[in-house]
């Protein structure tokens, strides 16, 4: 077992191999994205049965809930990986986490913008400081940062690094940052529903929901894919199995 | 004398001789507290309700005006590449420059914030709560300023990046302390928020050394 | 100035080390071996790669392939003990203008052991700055405040001292003085690692290392 893993770790660690094992995996990922997309999203925009309260409105948590639940698991994976870069030196690993960061951080801005176009017609206004809105913007600008400093520091090594001690640091007070805000919300306003009411979901509403959530989490895999590939492609662009696949 | 010792020394020694490092940040905290009766509303019962939030936003903004200097000029006369030649524990130095900023940064701050109460019309209430939430509040403001700091020493315009870095982790303290001040004028209890803030300040003493240190070694050149 | 050094035995060997920058390879299968009385002077145009060996050999650059040694332990793993063998000045002095040159002195011979401050005054006497002790860094020469962090190396008792460029800015007494310091060093069973444009002369027991030919 312990071979097998060791095994693993050094296969993962290899981009050549992460290339062509991904290669085959994409055209399944893709079909499974599409799929479940269009079952997620017929279901939840024709089929499930209108809020009481809010009428038609509520099914943008179709997309906003996976948005939210992604942004914040991104930054996870994010960190985790910035985390391996760290301590284990892989390349691999560094190049997952700088490729983890904006797509993460659009879906954080989506989670943002479908929360205010929720907000518009349920409680009048664009915007509203609630406590989970605000831990999203908070999260989003935690992804700014850690973009920001990949970018600006000079050595692309350096940037590497500088991004992922700033996301291990973000990841230790994301918790806190949440609670605290969570915390401040409830000062500021009385116990009123909340954007997502999971407890009391109808299980109509809720099939569609978690099929969405899965295909969202299908489709960031795609995208880090994609993108890792072309990390990959860029930085072994002078070894041979690079110039062997451009020529044909 | 290890070398922690001999640069806290040295760093005090430097902030003695250039007045400007600690004067200047009290000064913009002064300034800016002073804005808000000029753009909002001077009347005391208003201003005393946001008294303890704009002050602790003033108190952060003066904070970040001085982490900027903090490492980069360690990094550009070679200072910084004595202390890795050192051999001696970037964790220990870490803390040390922490402590160092908070003398010259957070304690002024805590001490001159009594003034600023007074003259935002701070209940009488809240002026304890204020040094308080304000006297275990900066030191996590230091410390993790650090990391910041120890992140952009060698950019060029690292400071304005600096303050993007280092605000949403900020958050946290400004709600615990703010909310401190602001219930102990309305005469509630706050001892559950500076709680809190001590919480933050253990937590932060343990684990920010080690992130400062890592985010250290990236600034030696090649 | 004599005096007993920390320890006597010196042994920093280096095994096909490997060094590349910007997709250029500075070095390859460097070997290289220090003990006690060696005087080893880095040669080679400038990018060749001699700051980056130096640094490497002092335990401060991890990039590279190969292995370094102290004592016959990785360096990795016995790193502090190492430093605390081994001197190490790099192309930027480390003197705060703000300072004046003994309180730049304390701070620089923090580790170095010195009971007193009239080892550090002696020390800057020996560096031609008597006088100029109390005076803010600010208005000395460039010379001046290169010989500030060089009176580092009368206090020290490191038996390994790892020098880079220590001969910029100093006009020819200050050259003579250095030099007569890696003699003494070298004489006492010491060992010093010196990148250096300028020529050593005649010094008894100089090995030259030349970069920017390796393959």
């Amino acid at each position: 077992m312990w071979q097998w893993l060791t095994q693993q770790y050094h296969r993962m660690s290899s981009p050549k191999w992460f290339y062509e094992l991904t290669g085959r995996w994409i055209p399944w990922l893709v079909a499974m994205v599409a799929i479940s997309a269009v079952v997620g999203l017929t279901l939840g925009l024709l089929f499930a049965p209108a809020d009481y309260q809010q009428g038609d409105s509520f099914r943008i948590i179709y997309i906003h809930v996976p948005a939210a639940l992604l942004a914040q698991s991104a930054y996870l994976m994010m960190a985790i990986s910035g985390a391996v870069f760290l301590i284990w030196r892989m390349k691999m690993a560094a190049w997952v986490a700088k490729v983890i960061a904006p797509v993460g951080a659009s879906f954080c801005l989506i989670a943002l913008l479908t929360g205010a176009i929720w907000g518009k017609p349920t409680w009048g206004t664009w915007w509203v400081w609630d406590a989970r809105l605000t831990s999203m913007l908070l999260l989003l600008f935690l992804y700014f940062g850690v973009m920001a400093i990949q970018q600006a520091m000079e050595s692309e090594d350096a940037g590497h690094k500088a991004a992922a001690i700033l996301a291990l640091v973000g990841v230790v007070n994301i918790p806190i940052i949440k609670y605290s805000v969570e915390w401040w919300n409830t000062l500021h306003q009385p116990a009123t529903l909340t954007l997502t009411e999971k407890p009391s979901m109808h299980p109509d509403m809720l099939w569609p929901l978690l099929i969405m959530i899965v295909s969202t989490y299908l489709f960031f895999a795609l995208l880090v894919i994609l993108r890792t590939r072309n990390e990959i492609l860029w930085h072994e662009r002078k070894r041979q199995w690079v110039k062997k696949l451009l020529e044909s | 004398m290890s070398l922690v010792v001999a640069t806290i020394r040295r760093d005090l020694l430097l902030a003695a001789r250039n007045p400007g490092e600690w004067a200047n940040p009290l000064m913009f905290f002064l300034m800016v507290a002073t804005l808000f009766p000029l753009a909002v509303d001077p009347d005391p019962k208003f201003l005393s309700r946001i008294a303890g939030g704009v002050i602790w936003v003033a108190a952060l903004l003066a904070t970040l005006l001085s982490l900027d200097a903090l490492f980069r000029a360690d990094v550009e006369d070679g200072s910084l590449e004595q202390w890795l030649a050192s051999g001696e524990s970037l964790y220990a130095l870490a803390l040390g420059k922490a402590l160092v900023h908070w003398c010259i940064s957070g304690l002024p701050l805590t001490l001159m914030s009594p003034l600023l109460g007074v003259m935002l019309h701070l209940p009488n209430d809240a002026l304890l709560p204020l040094l308080l939430s304000l006297a275990v509040g900066t030191p996590v403001l230091s410390l993790l300023g650090t990391v910041g700091a120890a992140l952009t020493a060698s950019l060029r315009s690292g400071g304005l990046l600096l303050t993007l870095l280092i605000l949403p982790l900020y958050v946290p303290v400004l709600i615990f302390a703010a909310s401190a001040v602001y219930q102990a004028g309305i005469g509630m209890t706050y001892h559950g928020q500076v709680a809190m803030l001590g919480a933050m300040l253990a937590l932060a003493m343990a684990l920010t050394p080690f992130a400062a240190a890592a985010a250290l070694k990236l600034n030696l050149s090649r | 100035m004599s005096r007993p050094l920390d320890t006597e035995a010196i042994d920093l060997s280096a095994h096909a080390l490997m060094c590349e920058r910007d997709d250029r390879v500075l070095f390859k299968d460097l070997s290289l071996q220090i003990t006690n009385g060696d005087l080893v002077q880095l040669t080679g145009p400038n990018g060749a790669g001699k700051t980056t060996l130096l640094r490497l050999l002092a335990g401060l650059n991890q990039d590279f392939e190969g292995e370094v040694r102290w004592l016959g332990q990785p360096m990795s793993e016995c790193y502090s003990t190492y430093a605390h063998q081994r001197l190490y000045m790099g192309h930027l002095p480390a003197v705060k203008k703000a300072l004046t040159p003994i309180e730049n002195l304390r701070w620089l011979c923090a580790n170095d052991a010195s009971d007193s401050d009239d080892t550090l005054w002696q020390a800057l006497e020996a560096v031609s700055l008597y006088g100029y002790e109390e005076t803010p860094c600010l208005q000395l020469s460039a010379g001046q405040q290169r010989r500030v962090a060089l009176a580092r190396l009368c206090v020290s008792r490191a038996p390994l001292w790892i020098l880079d460029e220590p001969f910029t800015a100093l006009d020819a007494a200050g050259v003579a003085w250095l030099e007569a310091q890696l003699q003494a060093q070298v004489a006492r069973r010491g060992a010093v690692i010196i990148t250096s444009h300028h020529a050593l002369q005649g010094i008894p027991g100089l090995r030259q290392l030349a970069l920017g030919d390796a393959a």
